[in-house]
């Protein structure tokens, strides 16, 4: 069970709560999260990857265990402590704009 | 009884202003998608109740939102817009080849008679289309693969397809407006397009009168007079009435013909109305003073529109997109501001009033006379 903490602006657009949680097979991968995730709330459908390059969208950050992940390819595993429940993916919104 | 309903899109959200016939009360609902860019919001005229809107911000996209209900709620459609093959490249600002990147749906045009059939103009300039409901989109790509394309240059708001004309006699004659390649027409249902912007003179391009690159910042037309088309462009405002194919200045006596939106009033094919602003690099009324100008001889010779406005200490702008026309009689006419007020006449221009102030910048109003 993965925990996920999404920014206001899609938790607002999905329905949800501050954070919601996804079965994904082990080992679980940013992609894998993002895929299972769209698929349960279709309206975030390519608001967190552009859907034409599937790429992580430029002021979207992915964080957990206190380390930026947003760098890390896709289809890397994620820490062992995001993938026990015991800490969240934190799916960010970068700080800007007025 | 009849009555009326504007689609207010902003900067941060979307609002939906009800009023019954006399149009002399408003009710405001929103935001909608509070903090979120709604370039624009239309309704189908097939059935008004169904609402598309676009959506998006620089952190997560472009989304297309649907209503069924007149703005009450709302479900997510399809948000795809994939350029059809390999994109290629048009001119930067500075000159360079720079690949085709999706950016925002600017407008949406539903059609007339089928209310699962939208048009969608986008940023990188590209027309998109949707036969279900918003569901899919697939490009129009005869437009984007124009043999002039490569040579096609962002405005400074972006290059962008912002006007979608559907013939109201042929519904497979399409015209758009692209900032800054000008107007393009097709007769095949968008499969393939001719620049048509011959006459337009526009200084700020190398060969002022060229095929295109022409800042074209709108064109309208009147639904019994669909030859006859009217163009606020970057400066001048331009009238044609072969569809197109041929453009006359009708500026005449406005204190400026710099300006944004241009729109025709409901019963009276040769009423035009415009909102000038000071210039290219002034982007607010002359004096400050915020005026409509109306012509009722189709150009040339126009009046200012004052009564209810700001004579003074007023510098804002009026988008492109944010000026609209309801079809009661006499017709009404209604305006967004860069300042987030909404005025609105009910008597086609002689007198204005605010409907609602402070709202976020007004990117887009769109008027529904509902029976």
């Amino acid at each position: 069970m993965i925990r996920v903490v999404l920014p206001y602006h899609l938790r607002t657009l999905a329905g949800i709560g501050s954070e919601i949680t996804l079965d994904v097979a082990d080992p679980p991968t940013q992609q894998a999260v993002i895929d299972e995730l769209e698929a349960r709330y279709p309206a975030l459908s390519g608001t967190i990857r552009d859907p034409s390059t599937m790429r992580r969208r430029p002021f979207i950050r992915f964080f957990a265990c206190e380390e930026d992940l947003s760098h890390e390819p896709p289809d890397a595993p994620l820490p062992a402590a995001v993938a026990s429940g015991a800490e969240p993916f934190y799916v960010i919104g970068a700080m800007a704009g007025g | 009884m009849s009555g009326v309903r504007l689609l207010v899109g902003t900067a941060k959200g979307a609002f939906v202003l009800t009023s019954d016939g006399r149009r002399a009360d408003w009710e405001v609902s929103g935001p909608h998608f509070g903090g979120w860019e709604i370039y624009h919001m239309a309704g189908s005229p097939a059935e008004p109740d169904r609402i598309y809107a676009s959506q998006s911000t620089g952190w997560f996209g472009q989304l297309i939102q649907r209503s069924e209900d007149g703005g009450r709620s709302w479900e997510a459609m399809g948000n795809q817009f994939a350029y059809d093959g390999t994109p290629g490249t048009h001119q930067w600002y500075d000159g360079t080849p720079h690949p085709w990147e999706f950016a925002r749906v600017w407008h949406l045009e539903p059609s007339a008679t089928d209310p699962d059939t939208v048009y969608a103009g986008a940023e990188d300039a590209a027309l998109f289309k949707t036969t279900d409901g918003g569901a899919s989109w697939h490009e129009l790509a005869g437009l984007r693969t124009h043999r002039t394309g490569p040579d096609w240059q962002p405005g400074a708001g972006g290059m962008c397809v912002h006007t979608i004309l559907i013939d109201p006699d042929d519904p497979d004659r399409l015209h758009v407006a692209i900032s800054a390649a000008g107007t393009f027409r097709s007769d095949d249902a968008g499969q393939t397009w001719e620049p048509i912007n011959r006459g337009l003179r526009s200084a700020g391009i190398p060969d002022e009168d060229a095929e295109v690159g022409h800042c074209v910042h709108r064109i309208t037309r009147h639904p019994d007079r669909p030859d006859t088309l009217f163009m606020q462009k970057h400066w001048d405002v331009m009238r044609s009435d072969d569809r197109g194919s041929n453009w006359r200045e009708i500026s005449g006596d406005l204190p400026s013909d710099f300006g944004f939106p241009i729109a025709v009033h409901a019963h009276e094919p040769d009423t035009v109305y415009v909102v000038p602003i000071t210039s290219d690099s002034l982007h607010y009324p002359p004096e400050g003073k915020l005026r409509v100008y109306r012509s009722r001889v189709g150009g040339e010779e126009w009046e200012p529109l004052t009564r209810g406005l700001p004579q003074e200490n007023c510098y804002l702008n009026v988008l492109r997109d944010a000026m609209a026309i309801d079809s009661l009689d006499p017709c009404g006419v209604y305006f967004g501001t860069t300042g987030g007020e909404v005025y609105g006449s009910a008597d086609a221009g002689d007198s204005w009033q605010p409907l609602v102030r402070n709202l976020p910048r007004v990117l887009s109003v769109e008027a529904q006379t509902l029976a």
